[in-house]
């Protein structure tokens, strides 16, 4: 019986830290499952062989900031039967993001002796703005243990157990007793989507919102209700805005916070 | 009824752990009581008290040495019977199908009950276990793994003897005494010259154990202090829910203004239902490996306010919040009557503590009764 072409997985890397497609190499139990399944075909993270494309599934991180990257999202996608967006950079935009609530000629003036040498784009926006996505995984990083779900599901034809919901429905499940309620704010578990295992109130902190807002996210609400606790428009506008400020639910939450 | 002195708990707890029992109750960790395994009453939250209000819980340094001082723990005992997260099977793939292979191979999969001995179960979640007994253990269809853990359990009930600010057992019905259902049930009296129990089988296995115990016969002024006790913590509920026809009002008004008014306000984010000691809904979820040949099937605890929980083909049937938070409260306190024949809700006010924004079910079942659109008897 003739052998069964594996599919082509290809990584991409837009404005990021890599920290997401490492998450990838993190996976050391799983990794050489993941190699007898699929042929990485490019990685340059793990290998600098690149296999031509096209590619049966593109794992894009990063955001886009430049002209140059503007372009490239689209080859990435003409080359990739599926396309999954991993990480906060490629699915909000990014920490880099926080120069779109600015002028990123303040930035680049102050930063580099020469800025008329940079190509850059005024926003750091998502793949999804530039391409169509096929699937997004949120997370600053990644849950490795969700990046292996997704791959499984594309290679098995089923959707992903990648729920929409609240941290909180993480929390809850592991018994960890809730910390806004016990101890005080803040917590974005509330507004924001599992996916961590409840990883910072695991070890008794406040959820960041890493992986941004969940489904139907009431950030006015508990925004109002923390107001009323004594938090700050400036607490609250730092608060929304971290990983995933341009996030829309978070960004129209932390602009409403503005002085 | 009978009086045991303090000191007899710890063999009270021996006496159980001799009969093979895991003991599980209160202890106090990370600024709250969680129910866990105790090996002896030193485990217990002695002096321990809890303040409880719409979104905020705060442990105190109580001025007294009661065990049982505090009013109620964040978590209920549903985990134990209901785990968050259970596998049901495993199975590979075969050549014309699938074959399940942890039906006698893996131990791991599903858990086997154990024999456990909950300490310090507060009425209101006593009932919580016979809403869920109608639930799990129904004529027709019987969960198998709440039934055998179900039939393992030993039942010690402690009364309460103080009301906490998001309590309404008293209107309920199910507290703040628990009447029957339980194998042992204590009831805690603060004294000047220390603190001492009244205690009460209700079963053959509770009374067994009991005979085993250190203990006198209660004198008539502790049976009335006990008695006042529970009537003056009955009389000191945090919060109230008016009960009367609340069925119909809440099955008739479904756009009744005030499901905006709260949808305003609610998260969506489950805590309530993840806290609730009856609420019981789990999502099924099928998990392969990267090579498609094994696969696993499990249950996780879900909850109404998800967006996937209404989802079939085409999207989901409660999108809004609005209708998800309306579905929850009139299965609750309308639907369940319907199911089960009896209100869904204890009174345990969980569901108030623990919202992050503290939205409170008996100010809304309350507002909801105002202005209502419902046809009432006459009485």
């Amino acid at each position: 019986m003739k052998q069964k072409r594996k599919p082509k997985l290809a990584v991409w890397k837009f404005a990021s830290c890599d920290g997401c497609q490492l998450s990838l190499l993190d996976c050391e139990d799983q990794l050489l499952d993941v190699t007898a399944e699929v042929d990485i075909a490019n990685f340059p993270e793990a290998s600098r062989a690149v296999a031509k494309g096209p590619y049966d599934l593109s794992l894009v991180e990063g955001s886009i900031t430049t002209p140059h990257d503007a372009e490239r999202i689209h080859q990435v996608r003409r080359s990739s039967k599926f396309l999954v967006t991993i990480g906060a950079c490629a699915t909000a935009g990014g920490i880099q993001a926080l120069r779109n609530f600015k002028d990123v000629k303040s930035f680049t003036s102050l930063v580099y002796a020469s800025p008329s040498y940079l190509e850059v784009l005024a926003k750091s926006t998502p793949i999804a703005d530039h391409v169509f996505v096929d699937f997004q995984l949120r997370g600053c990083p990644i849950n490795k243990l969700q990046l292996l779900e997704v791959v499984n599901a594309f290679l098995n034809g089923r959707k992903p157990n990648i729920p929409g919901y609240s941290v909180c429905m993480e929390c809850k499940r592991k018994g960890i007793i809730c910390g806004l309620v016990s101890h005080g704010p803040p917590c974005l578990g509330p507004v924001t989507q599992a996916g961590c295992d409840a990883l910072c109130p695991s070890y008794h902190r406040g959820c960041f919102g890493c992986y941004g807002p969940k489904e139907t996210p009431n950030t006015a609400s508990i925004s109002e209700w923390w107001m009323k606790q004594g938090m700050s428009d400036g607490e609250l506008l730092r608060l929304f805005r971290g990983f995933n400020a341009y996030a829309e639910a978070f960004r129209k939450e932390s602009e409403a916070h503005e002085e | 009824m009978d009086r045991i002195e303090h000191s007899v708990i710890d063999s009270l707890l021996q006496a159980l752990q001799s009969r093979g029992y895991v003991t599980i109750g209160p202890t106090a960790r990370n600024g709250a009581i969680v129910c866990d395994e105790i090996h002896s009453a030193s485990d217990l939250p002695i002096g321990i008290t809890d303040e409880q209000s719409p979104a905020t819980y705060r442990l105190k340094s109580g001025n007294n040495h009661l065990s049982f001082g505090y009013v109620l723990s964040p978590v209920s005992w549903k985990r134990f019977l209901v785990p968050p997260v259970l596998t049901l099977f495993k199975a590979v793939k075969t050549s014309d199908g699938f074959r399940i292979t942890n039906e006698t191979s893996a131990p791991d999969t599903p858990p086997q009950p154990r024999k456990l001995a909950f300490i310090g179960v507060r009425p209101c979640d006593l009932q919580a276990l016979t809403l869920l007994d109608k639930v799990f253990l129904g004529d027709r269809y019987t969960d198998p793994y709440y039934k055998a853990q179900r039939e393992q359990l030993f039942l010690i009930v402690v009364n309460c003897t103080k009301a906490g600010g998001t309590c309404f057992c008293g209107s309920m019905g199910t507290g703040p005494t628990a009447k029957a259902g339980y194998d042992i049930a204590l009831t805690e009296m603060d004294r000047k010259e220390g603190a001492f129990f009244l205690i009460d089988s209700g079963s053959e296995k509770g009374a067994e154990v009991m005979r085993e115990l250190d203990r006198r016969k209660a004198a008539p002024e502790e049976i009335l202090a006990a008695d006042e006790a529970s009537v003056r913590t009955r009389a000191s509920m945090g919060r109230t829910l008016e009960t009367d026809h609340l069925k119909e009002i809440l099955a008739d008004n479904p756009e009744h203004p005030r499901w905006d008014v709260v949808a305003g306000r609610c998260l969506t984010c489950a805590n309530c239902t993840m806290v609730c000691p009856t609420c019981f809904c789990s999502t099924v979820e099928d998990v392969t490996d990267l090579t498609g040949k094994n696969v696993e099937r499990v249950r996780k605890w879900d909850s109404c306010f998800t967006m996937d929980f209404s989802y079939i083909h085409g999207g989901s049937v409660r999108a809004t919040p609005k209708s998800r938070y309306r579905q929850w409260v009139t299965h609750k306190l309308s639907s369940w009557v319907d199911q089960y024949g009896d209100f869904g809700c204890v009174g345990c006010g969980r569901c108030i503590t623990w919202c992050p924004v503290g939205i409170d079910i008996t100010e809304e079942a309350c507002a909801i009764r105002e202005n209502h659109q419902t046809v009432l008897p006459h009485p």
